[in-house]
């Protein structure tokens, strides 16, 4: 009985290609938007997670601890304790850690030609690239033989290329620093502005130890970066680093840390958390419009339903039980819901990888979206449905006979 | 043999609260198989409600009707449409053919309800249509056919399950008079060489000369109920005359 019922609905639908199409439009829509909706906030999601990574993957920060000078303690940093050493002990005796590379950090005052700048020059060490995600776009990082000897290189920020150089190429110049000429080896990748204000590219890379030996004369550092060997080993490399500092550094249970570890996790939970929500928002206004592409099927099928009373009672006078005719805009409503729904995955698809395109995002296509909505349009066709379809059944084949 | 039709004591009435209508009052009427009946009678005389009962499209409020020996009278919506899915072929007035489906759809149209495979729908179908002399039109929409046409297809829809009562409501009203003498001629022609059972419901008594028997219903009472004298032949008629929609068919 069904089948027949199945070939009459689809029937029907056919010969009513026009209005069919109409009422698959709400439903169209909706499962469209809902793709889309969805996969711009991944998409954006991603785009945010991928910038945090961007600011270094699986970074740690090791800083030394503040100094107390006759009870007055100094900031973060002050406390002499940290060493490159530390740092080469943690790299060999911490399993969760990948690489390391101490910093340490002085004002400088530049000059090239007539021209002057003053900035902050960055000891670092050939893992920089690595570890910060950022490496030399011309000319070549310095090498581990660079920072062995103490070497006077430098890697500078697009900053430093306008200001001294007034955008001529600077590989291979001399600039003075404290009267100590450096040979620019490298310019550091463009970055602009931090979220904080900060001008990223106003820095100038040198070896950690020409820093130490040439410029401060110490034999300290105030900070180190460390990398987790993976996303999941970032705790535990927190914690080894933690325990062979406290051991190098012999502090005795009960006395406090000499040096503060921290991660980002914190700041891409937050911000993967801004954006899930802002992904909701967005779902869950298309899913509203998908709500409402349903009460548009049903609206067209009550519409149907009066329109089409005499064709139901010709079915019902030539024997069509009140189950077939119910069946039949049953079905009528659920393959428009179906329809609707396909052609809405076809263009939520296409819409999610064009938005990918224009915003340049990472493409992010959600299945759950996909096949949630598909499920859903087909739900709402049955829900929507079900009440002119009962309307159309419950109708006298004689009032709908003589119906104009 | 049983009579198609025995109905004993029919009573109706429409209760719609402020007025009661007796539309029939025991009405009593049977008809025997390859009878052709005329059931005539004005507008209000309750002939509409009559046939609605003999089409099982309706149930009398009291009294039997035994249609081929079953008293379908008390008969549920589902079992109705069951017996006029089986045993009843309806032609109306406004043809009420399925718009934008072809002929042959429309004809399959009560097989589909009972079930009848796909190809022997196909089968029979064409049949159905040859009968009415419209084989060359299988795939025309109803609007692509005159008003003639349409009308022998629904009389091929009718036909298509082999009913045992063939019901025509004023089937010539929307019909000019010589496509109406048409129809009378396969309805005639039907009923003398198939044998099969045909009651027509009209109020135009020329129409009512080309059965055989002519029943009177006025008030809810049956009248009148004789055999019609001076019966006219719709094929003599015809050969008599020749239209023009039939010289345009023979040269298209």
């Amino acid at each position: 009985m069904n089948f027949p019922v199945l070939k009459i609905a689809l029937r029907a639908l056919a010969r009513n290609k026009g209005r069919s199409a109409l009422t698959m439009l709400g439903i169209v829509i909706g499962v469209s938007s809902v793709i889309a909706m969805v996969s711009l906030g991944q998409g954006a999601q991603k785009q945010v997670q991928d910038q945090i990574a961007s600011m270094g993957t699986n970074l740690l920060i090791v800083s030394a601890g503040s100094q107390r000078t006759g009870g007055v303690r100094g900031g973060a940093g002050t406390s002499t304790t940290l060493t490159p050493d530390d740092v080469e002990a943690i790299l060999k005796n911490a399993p969760a850690v990948s690489q390391a590379s101490p910093s340490i950090s002085s004002s400088v005052t530049l000059v090239y030609g007539n021209q002057n700048w003053t900035t902050r020059a960055e000891g670092t060490d050939s893992n920089y690239p690595s570890i910060r995600a950022r490496d030399a776009v011309s000319g070549a990082f310095f090498t581990d033989s660079d920072v062995r000897s103490a070497a006077r290189v430098a890697i500078i920020g697009q900053t430093l290329v306008n200001q001294l150089f007034l955008g001529a190429d600077p590989i291979g110049q001399t600039i003075r620093v404290r009267n100590l000429p450096f040979r620019v080896v490298g310019v550091l990748q463009a970055r602009g502005q931090s979220q904080f204000g900060q001008d990223q590219d106003d820095t100038m890379l040198i070896p950690y130890t020409t820093v130490m030996k040439k410029l401060q004369a110490t034999t300290y550092i105030p900070t180190a970066y460390f990398s987790a060997a993976s996303d999941t080993l970032t705790v535990d490399a927190q914690q080894q680093i933690g325990a062979i500092l406290r051991a190098r550094h012999n502090l005795r249970q009960g006395q406090v840390d000499d040096f503060t570890v921290r991660n980002l996790t914190e700041v891409a939970e937050t911000a993967a958390e801004t954006s899930k929500v802002m992904t909701m928002l967005l779902g869950g206004i298309a899913a509203v419009s998908l709500l409402v592409g349903g009460i548009g099927i049903m609206n067209i099928m009550m519409v149907s339903v009066t329109e089409r009373t005499r064709e139901i009672g010709i079915r019902m006078a030539v024997g069509a039980r009140s189950k077939a005719v119910q069946y039949q805009f049953l079905i009528e409503a659920l393959v428009l819901g179906l329809l609707g729904g396909l052609i809405g995955i076809v263009l939520g698809l296409a819409a999610s990888f064009t938005l990918a395109i224009v915003f340049s995002w990472p493409q992010s296509i959600s299945p759950l979206a996909v096949f949630g909505s598909a499920i859903f349009s087909m739900l709402i066709g049955v829900f929507f449905g079900f009440y002119p379809a009962r309307k159309a059944a419950n109708l006298d084949p004689i009032d709908a006979l003589r119906f104009e | 043999m049983e009579p198609v039709i025995q109905l004993r004591n029919i009573n109706k009435v429409y209760d719609t609260g402020a007025v009661r209508v007796h539309a029939l009052r025991d009405v009593s009427l049977q008809i025997e198989p390859g009878e052709f009946v005329a059931i005539m009678g004005a507008s209000g005389s309750g002939k509409s409600t009559l046939m609605n009962i003999l089409g099982c499209l309706d149930r009398p409020t009291s009294g039997e009707y035994l249609l081929d020996g079953n008293d379908v009278s008390q008969y549920s919506k589902d079992e109705r449409a069951d017996i006029r899915n089986q045993k009843i072929g309806f032609v109306f007035q406004g043809f009420n053919l399925l718009r934008r489906t072809s002929t042959l759809e429309n004809i399959e149209l009560p097989l589909i309800y009972g079930g009848v495979p796909a190809d022997e729908r196909l089968r029979r179908s064409r049949k159905a249509l040859g009968e009415v002399g419209l084989g060359h039109k299988e795939d025309s929409h109803p609007n692509q056919l005159s008003g003639g046409q349409q009308q022998r297809v629904a009389i091929a829809r009718a036909l298509v399950n082999d009913p045992s009562l063939l019901l025509a409501d004023e089937p010539t009203g929307n019909l000019d008079s010589h496509t109406a003498i048409e129809i009378m001629s396969v309805f005639q022609r039907l009923n003398r060489d198939a044998g099969i059972t045909i009651v027509v419901v009209t109020h135009e008594p020329d129409i009512a000369q080309y059965a055989r028997r002519i029943v009177v219903v006025k008030d809810g009472r049956i009248l009148l109920d004789q055999a019609v004298r001076n019966r006219r032949d719709a094929a003599v008629e015809l050969a008599a005359t020749v239209s023009e929609p039939e010289l345009e068919a023979t040269f298209s």
